[in-house]
Parts: structure tokens; sequence; C-alpha cells
């Protein structure tokens, strides 16, 4: 996948927007996820997703081939989400009831196989209460855990993408843990 | 669990990350199985982990790549071109000198520039500014037209290249080598260079 990736960068580079949106189709999942697991917001989410890809293509000049493009990639977008975080701090807890119902609705969208309705129901409570409890973790600890349990990235990829030591990274990992432990311990 | 050191729950998590060495392991084994509360502890732990990443993968919302695509500024030549100078300083350095240089040579060029010209040779007819590679002729050498058209019925054992005319050929006519047709300044240039280095 990386040897496609990086043909389309060359063809980016030399102005083809079509090789551009090949990489949107590979990478618009992850970003979004990131995004969506960081900001909590479907809209706000995909306002950040589409920002991250649109920052991608006009820094691209800028991305240094032999490292990894996700790498790069992820940190626009954790960048930009912990900036957004930051901005919206002030209303931050009045807003997270109205958030939450938001992604309610969207849950409701996708498709969970053949359970049965009250099934769905409970394991969407659950899955309420999962996020609720990310959302609470302060953002530098939130882009660790997200990175790491749901991106499923390497300790050293996210001191990449986060451009930390890896011992910061580890510390956040188990502070971020140890904060979650106390919301969910009771599910 | 208050009484149990810190560096036990240090340790879970060094387990967690899958840094753990095996002597401490066993160490953190070995407490596990005698304490009760550092076992909870660790139960949390891992109860926690499968739950934040049982969260549903989601995928990005419907026609998301084409309002990317159309949030990317329309690329004209412009922006290509800008970005390659940026991508090639060398290249850009490079190409203002060859444009300075062929500016000197253009204006030289351009002296002889409007004039029917075209390769002496015996075997070749002109008729109206058309040089004629006569049917049954074979031209052994390169021909070079310039300002003027070529027609070709015979053969042409070498390269035709024909600068600001057309090149006609006929069901017969036969070229050995390249045939090039130079009409805009820069082509001419550029073959004028080559044929400098030959």
């Amino acid at each position: 996948m990386d040897l496609i990736v990086q043909r389309r960068i060359r063809q980016v580079l030399k102005g083809d927007q079509n090789a551009f949106g090949e990489i949107v189709e590979l990478y618009k999942d992850k970003v979004y996820q990131i995004c969506f697991r960081m900001l909590w917001d479907r809209h706000e989410a995909e306002d950040a997703a589409q920002e991250t890809f649109l920052k991608a293509f006009l820094n691209i000049h800028t991305y240094n081939v032999d490292k990894k493009f996700s790498t790069w990639l992820y940190r626009i977008a954790t960048n930009l989400c912990i900036d957004k975080i930051r901005k919206k701090k002030p209303d931050y807890h009045l807003d997270a009831e109205i958030a939450g119902t938001d992604g309610l609705n969207m849950y409701s969208h996708l498709s969970s196989g053949d359970q049965l309705p009250e099934e769905e129901v409970e394991s969407l409570e659950v899955q309420e209460t999962i996020h609720q409890a990310i959302l609470l973790l302060p953002e530098k600890y939130r882009s660790v855990i997200v990175l790491k349990y749901i991106e499923e990235l390497p300790l050293q990829e996210i001191a990449n993408i986060l451009d930390l030591p890896l011992g910061t990274v580890k510390t956040r990992v188990h502070r971020g843990r140890e904060a979650l432990r106390k919301h969910l311990r009771h599910l | 669990m208050t009484s149990c050191p810190k560096q036990i729950v240090h340790l879970m998590h060094e387990y967690l990350d899958g840094e753990i060495e095996e002597a401490t392991k066993k160490e953190l084994k070995l407490h596990l199985d005698t304490c009760a509360d550092c076992k909870k502890h660790y139960a949390e732990l891992k109860k926690t982990i499968a739950l934040v990443q049982s969260a549903s993968h989601i995928e990005a919302p419907a026609g998301f790549t084409a309002k990317v695509m159309a949030l990317l500024p329309r690329e004209g030549k412009k922006i290509g071109i800008e970005r390659w100078f940026r991508h090639h300083p060398f290249l850009t350095a490079a190409s203002l000198f060859l444009l300075l240089m062929g500016g000197g040579m253009v204006s030289m060029l351009e002296q002889d520039d409007n004039h029917f010209a075209f390769t002496k040779n015996t075997e070749l007819k002109v008729e109206n500014e058309t040089v004629i590679v006569p049917a049954g002729t074979v031209i052994e050498e390169d021909i070079v037209v310039k300002n003027g058209d070529i027609r070709i019925e015979g053969a042409v054992d070498g390269d035709v290249t024909v600068i600001n005319g057309e090149r006609y050929m006929a069901s017969a006519g036969n070229v050995t080598g390249e045939i090039e047709e130079i009409d805009r300044l820069f082509g001419r240039l550029w073959f004028e260079l080559k044929s400098l280095f030959k």
C-alpha cells in the first residue's frame, strides 16, 4: 500500500488532482474516525477530516517521502482536532449531553448486522458510555488513547505522529487507561 | 490495594503495552495471584481496553471524497508550474540561464528567420517554396527545410526536418530516419541547440 501511496503522491506533486482523490479514498475512514473520536460530533468530525485532507493537499510538498505517509496525515488530523478542542473548551461540558444525543442518532444509521432491536439499544448505551468516557479525557490523553486503541497504532508511531518522546506517550497511555478505568469499571 | 507498591500498577501498564521483561512479568503474576485488589484493578484495566476497542468502527460519510475534491483549489497550469519551480530550484536557475542565453540566440536566429532555405542537393526539385523529393530518387543525406514545405514522393535515406513548414508524404514516399516538424520558436531553439552540440 505504501508503494501505491508514494506513487500517487508523486502524481499529486506533478499536479494530478485525481491522484489525490485516490489518497483520500484510502485514508478517509481512518482520518474521519480519529476526528470523530477526538471531537465526538459528526459534523465537526466531517469538517475536521475535510480540513485535514485540504491541509495535506496544500502542504504535500512538505511531506518527506522517506517517512510514513499515514504518520504525517494523522499528525495533521490530531493537531487540527486538538486545536478545535481547545477553542471550544469553555462550553465543552455543557455541550457533552447534546453532542451525545447527536451521536445516538448517528448510530441508528449504522448497520449493526442481525442484532435484535433490544440488544441494539443496549449496545448503543454501552457505546454511549464508552464515548462519554473517552470524551471526558483531557485532550492529551484522549489523542494517545484514540491512536492506540481505536486506530491500533504502535506506541512508537504515536510518538512520531504527536511529535512526543516515547516515554511521554507511554505515561499518557498509562494515565489515560487509569482514567478510563474509573469511568468504565462498573459497566 | 494501598498496601501494594505503586510499582505493581506500573508493571500492569508495562505488561499491557507488551513491554515487560520476563523476570518482572513473573513478579507481576505472582503478585496478582496473591492480591485480590490488584487482581481486580488489572481485570478492570483489561475490561476497559476491551470496551474501548469494541467502540464500533465508523466510516466517513457518503460523498466524503467528492466534497474534499471540491474544496481543493482549481489546479490551473499556473499553480502546477509554481509548485514545480518550488521543487526544482536548481532547474529553475538553469532554465532562467537558458532563457537569458536563449534570448541572445533568438535575436541571432531571427536575422535569417524569414527566408526560405533548404539543404543543397542536386536531386531536389523546388516549386513555390516547396521542396520536392521526386519519385524514384533516393536522397542519401539528411534534409532540412526552413520556412517552406516538403513533399516526399521518392525516398530519403536520412532525417527530414521541417521548420515553419509542412511535410506532405506521398504514399510511395519513404524516409528511413526521423521526421520532425518544428513550428514554435522554442522548438526551433531546441533544434538549433541540438545541432550545436552534435
